[in-house]
């Protein structure tokens, strides 16, 4: 057990979502569900993030900024897509200008269905998050060469 | 007890008791808001999972300015501690947030220098305060040596009741606590992202947090010196202007900086130099 699990901060990105999900991933944050419980704070800075929930199926424009906030964020990390639109694009999948899901941008470890997805499944997917986030801490133990990157990243 | 060994108790407990008290500000907070809130040891948790964090640095001099901060703030407290010059305490407590403000812009983050401006504003607003406040000492006891203050037993607080009042609302912006955390701030607060710390992550963030804890420690021993007469008045007074803290805290919205600067130096100066000059004048015009 390390203490990432205990402490995880969160970064918040909306990859052009209809806000129907950041409405549920900012309620688990009020007084009604309080991830601070767990130690989840939000923070808006993704240098200081360990678990990246994004919501939207990313479209031509911002692109580079999930790839940007996702780099910027120090090792080891996980990426939640939240809601069906990050997961496959959703509706909005055959449009001109959508990528279609979060994991053709950057790696996902959680994907939360849902449309939108209930505050419930998204505290549970980021605790299912954790979990992995354990693992890739425990990997870059044991090969410190490796975590620089994660599996998948190019 | 010799002073080096209080010094190394203090360099030694005051991490240990600081992020205790940043704990119970957590979970005392979140009572105030409805919600049940972290754990006590939550803030450990935080810094040993900072330790944990890939090093991820901007600029190669952040280290040593990170590190300088987290330093001269245990040189501050602990020539607090060992009964050492109340000016000397200020001028190591200065130093300290200088190198936290040229951590600050020594990186390119335009949020970043946002908040090392501001840390600089808030320097500015709260040390005229501080100094009146060890003037002030000064004036009581005749003394600037902190085992003096602590040992006579003259009862500061009667002498500078305004003195306390303008170092507790001092102590507001010193704990970054809301209506002045303009720099940077504990709650989810965002429109300059971070502002101070935006730019700092992992092992040198961990050791910010650790700086903030022997900050506390610091800054609430000061509150001991009003009530050194009596120790026992003297923590329940402790605890009083931090509970009074936390209530300010969750019942103001951020002020803007002018209103910060304004505030500081017109409480500073009505309060404090009015009570000042009343003490003055009472002891016949001499200073003694």
């Amino acid at each position: 057990m390390t203490y990432l699990s205990k402490s995880p901060w969160i970064l918040h990105y909306d990859a052009s979502s209809c806000n129907g999900c950041d409405i549920e991933v900012l309620a688990a944050l009020t007084p009604v569900y309080d991830v601070e419980r767990f130690g989840i704070v939000n923070t808006g800075n993704p240098k200081h993030a360990d678990v990246f929930l994004i919501t939207g199926g990313i479209n031509s424009q911002n692109v580079e900024i999930v790839k940007n906030l996702y780099e910027q964020m120090p090792n080891p990390k996980v990426v939640v897509a939240i809601g069906i639109c990050a997961a496959s694009g959703g509706v909005f999948r055959e449009c001109y200008n959508v990528s279609g899901g979060i994991d053709t941008v950057i790696p996902v470890d959680v994907y939360v269905p849902g449309c939108a997805a209930r505050p419930e499944s998204i505290i549970d997917g980021v605790v299912t998050a954790l979990g992995i986030l354990e693992q890739k801490k425990l990997a870059m133990n044991v090969n410190p060469g490796t975590g620089k990157k994660s599996p998948g990243e190019t | 007890m010799i002073p080096i060994v209080n010094a190394i108790i203090y360099i030694l407990l005051a991490p240990i008791i600081g992020g205790l008290v940043a704990g119970i500000d957590r979970k005392v907070t979140a009572r105030m808001q409805g919600r049940v809130g972290p754990p006590l040891l939550q803030p450990f948790y935080d810094v040993g999972k900072l330790f944990e964090k890939e090093t991820v640095v901007v600029t190669i001099s952040q280290n040593f300015h990170v590190l300088s901060y987290l330093v001269f703030m245990a040189v501050s407290g602990a020539l607090f501690f060992s009964g050492g010059d109340f000016l000397l305490v200020i001028f190591a407590f200065t130093l300290s947030h200088i190198f936290l403000v040229l951590g600050a812009y020594s990186s390119y983050s335009p949020y970043s220098h946002v908040g090392a401006e501001r840390e600089l504003i808030q320097i500015i607003a709260y040390e005229p305060m501080i100094i009146l406040t060890a003037v002030g000492m000064y004036l009581v006891t005749q003394s600037f040596n902190i085992s003096d203050i602590i040992a006579s037993s003259v009862p500061v607080i009667m002498y500078l009741p305004g003195v306390f009042v303008g170092y507790l609302m001092v102590l507001t912006i010193k704990l970054r606590k809301s209506p002045f955390d303009l720099s940077t701030s504990h709650h989810a607060h965002q429109e300059i992202v971070k502002g101070v710390t935006t730019d700092f992550s992992g092992p040198n963030l961990a050791k910010i947090e650790i700086a903030h804890w022997y900050e506390y420690v610091v800054l609430l021993g000061v509150v001991y010196l009003f009530f050194g007469f009596n120790p026992i008045i003297a923590i329940a007074a402790i605890i009083i202007a931090y509970f009074l803290e936390i209530v300010i805290d969750n019942t103001f919205s951020r002020a803007k900086w002018q209103m910060t600067l304004k505030t500081a130096w017109l409480i500073a100066g009505a309060i404090g130099i009015v009570n000042l000059a009343t003490l003055y004048y009472l002891r016949g015009g001499v200073w003694l």
